[in-house]
């Protein structure tokens, strides 16, 4: 059943080399070859130019205009030959008479009476029995602000206070009513207008605080506050300022008070008042003059009054709650003993020991400086001995004292326009003294009628010089028209007060 | 120099002379010893009362004329030689 089967070999050729063999088929392709060229340019010839102009000559400024030979006028000279006896008779007679002297035209009608222009009132101030602090013209003169807070009460408290202001020049001022009122966190102690920018007030609180007000603001005056930061004061804030500071005359907020700081703040446009510079006073740094020998205590001078020298933009004064009364200096360069504050940002600002001198000291609390604006060298200082002081800067017993009260002065001020200066005291009596005129007895009495409580703030109008407010504590504001005689400066008057510091100083 | 220059020099060394100015009939200035601008004021502002008081005194009385005037200020004394042609102006602190 099974036989051998030869098969036929099947045979399968192989065809690698067949498959790999392709037909290959070259071309080639080329580009025509890139044409290039470079050429370059450039400008040879360059010019310059300038121009400028020369300061315009004015027609009237040529002198060529009038002295021309003129002696080819007719007639000048025969003129000038007929008139010359009578015009030289005339100047050597006028060269030795002496018919007008001591003649004064009066051409104005003159004031006689000193009269209560206005009595400005905000009721619920009143009402809570609040004190006007502080009073700031502003530098147009017709807007009076005035603050309200507390002087009497030295607790820390958390009532709120105001700041009003009036604009005496608005028709249809209403005293019973402020133009503007502004509310502040604590009692304000201290205010000041821009001197420049007429809506902007700088306010010192009782919580140490600092701010600037922009009263053109209706909805939210408030422009730039310290806040509470480190760096700021932690004790009321007496005196605020407007400091002119470099070469561009920036104005800076200069603020002082019972903790002994004096700082320096930039307006920042953040709404925050930045510290620019500092100084501190403190006992230990305090030259003491040749008089004082007392023990040196440490701690800080608190400041309660401070003023600016009108005259020299580097010298300030200070007064303190112990009676000292200092000369300091802006530039000073000595650092204070005592920590570096920091700001909020980090930056250190190194506080500065200003006190240069030391005058006498008062026995009590001075709390009214004031530098002339006619006399470099004169101040006047007053405190709680009811005397006010006329001092020279160079030396440090006073010239003079004026016996104002038997009790407190709490505000002296010269006036803008005479060496009168004038003082209220406690039972609201303001009084005007002539320092020219030597006398230690007041040339003038204004009586207020406010229940015989004090006034505690006085200002004249930078502007119209006639113009006298006095805020008072029974919270209400007195603008006084004062009389020709008080606002006159006679003739002499600077001469007079010259001749005091220069005599007396000797 | 002329003998005009010689007489206003001679007046403006008088005691208290602070200047002098001539000015002709229109009120002009033709010589002066101040600064342009002050004599273009004096000039032009005496000229015009010199011939409001020469016209004050004529028509008070017709035969009468200004001779001279005379204005006495706080700081100053000011005299005006008036005539047809010219005007004479000088200015004097009579205290100093």
């Amino acid at each position: 059943m099974f036989t051998d089967e030869t098969l036929e070999a099947v045979g399968a050729e192989s065809s690698w080399r067949k498959t790999q063999q392709f037909e290959y088929d070259s071309r080639g392709c080329q580009t025509l070859p890139l044409e290039m060229a470079e050429s370059g340019v450039q400008a040879r010839h360059r010019s310059d130019c300038g121009t400028q102009t020369d300061p315009g000559v004015h027609p009237a400024d040529s002198p060529s205009l009038v002295n021309e030979d003129v002696s080819d006028l007719p007639g000048l000279q025969e003129f000038l030959q007929r008139v010359e006896d009578t015009v030289v008779r005339e100047l050597a007679k006028n060269a030795r008479s002496h018919a007008f002297d001591g003649f004064q035209v009066n051409w104005e009608e003159r004031d006689q009476t000193v009269s209560c222009v206005h009595r400005l009132q905000y009721r619920e101030a009143q009402e809570r029995g609040l004190h006007v602090t502080c009073l700031s013209w502003n530098c147009t003169g017709s807007v009076i602000a005035c603050s309200f807070g507390r002087v009497d009460d030295g607790d820390w408290s958390t009532e709120k206070a105001f700041v009003c202001t009036w604009n005496l020049q608005r028709r249809g001022l209403d005293p019973g009513r402020p133009d503007v009122v502004i509310d502040a966190s604590a009692a304000v102690m201290s205010l000041a207008f821009h001197p420049t920018r007429p809506s902007l007030i700088a306010g010192g609180l009782y919580s140490g605080e600092v701010v600037v007000w922009d009263s053109s603001r209706s909805q939210d005056p408030l422009l730039a506050q310290t806040g509470m930061s480190e760096d700021t004061h932690r004790d009321p804030v007496y005196q605020v300022r407007w400091l002119p500071v470099g070469r561009r005359a920036e104005q800076v907020v200069l603020s002082a008070g019972t903790g002994g700081r004096v700082l320096l703040w930039n307006l920042g446009e953040d709404g925050r008042l930045k510290l620019s510079d500092g100084y501190a006073l403190l006992c230990q740094q305090v030259p003491h003059s040749g008089t004082l020998s007392k023990a040196r205590s440490s701690g800080c001078v608190g400041v309660t009054s401070l003023t600016l020298s009108p005259w020299d933009p580097d010298v300030f004064l200070v007064g303190s709650e112990g009676g000292l009364v200092l000369k300091c200096s802006f530039s000073a360069p000595t650092p204070a003993a005592m920590a570096t504050t920091a700001t909020s940002e980090g930056e250190g600002v190194t506080l500065r020991a200003p006190a240069r001198f030391s005058f006498t000291p008062r026995c009590g609390p001075v709390h009214t400086l004031h530098c002339s604006p006619f006399h470099r060298n004169l101040f006047l200082s007053g405190g709680t001995d009811g005397l006010a002081h006329l001092h020279s800067l160079l030396q440090p017993d006073p010239l003079l004292s004026l016996r104002v009260c038997d009790a407190y002065i709490f505000s002296l001020r010269w006036s803008p326009t005479s060496s009168a200066c004038a003082g209220p005291h406690t039972s609201g009596t303001v009084l005007i003294f002539d320092l020219g005129r030597r006398s230690l007895r007041q040339v003038a009495t204004i009586d207020q009628t406010t229940g015989g409580r004090p006034a505690y703030c006085l200002e004249f109008n930078p502007q119209q010089t006639d113009l006298l407010a006095t805020g008072n504590a029974d919270g209400s504001v007195s603008i006084w028209h004062l009389s020709t005689e008080l606002t006159e400066q006679g003739s002499r008057e600077v001469a007079q007060l010259e001749q005091l510091a220069n005599e007396l100083a000797e | 120099m002329s003998e005009v220059e010689e007489t206003l020099k001679r007046i403006q060394t008088h005691k208290g002379v602070i200047g002098t100015i001539v000015a002709n009939a229109e009120g002009i200035p033709i010589r002066t010893t101040l600064d342009n601008s002050t004599t273009v004021q004096y000039a032009g502002l005496l000229h015009q009362l010199t011939m409001k008081a020469r016209s004050t005194v004529r028509d008070i009385d017709p035969q009468n004329d200004l001779t001279f005037l005379r204005i006495r200020s706080k700081k100053h004394e000011i005299m005006v030689a008036p005539e047809k042609e010219y005007l004479l102006i000088v200015i004097q602190n009579p205290s100093e």
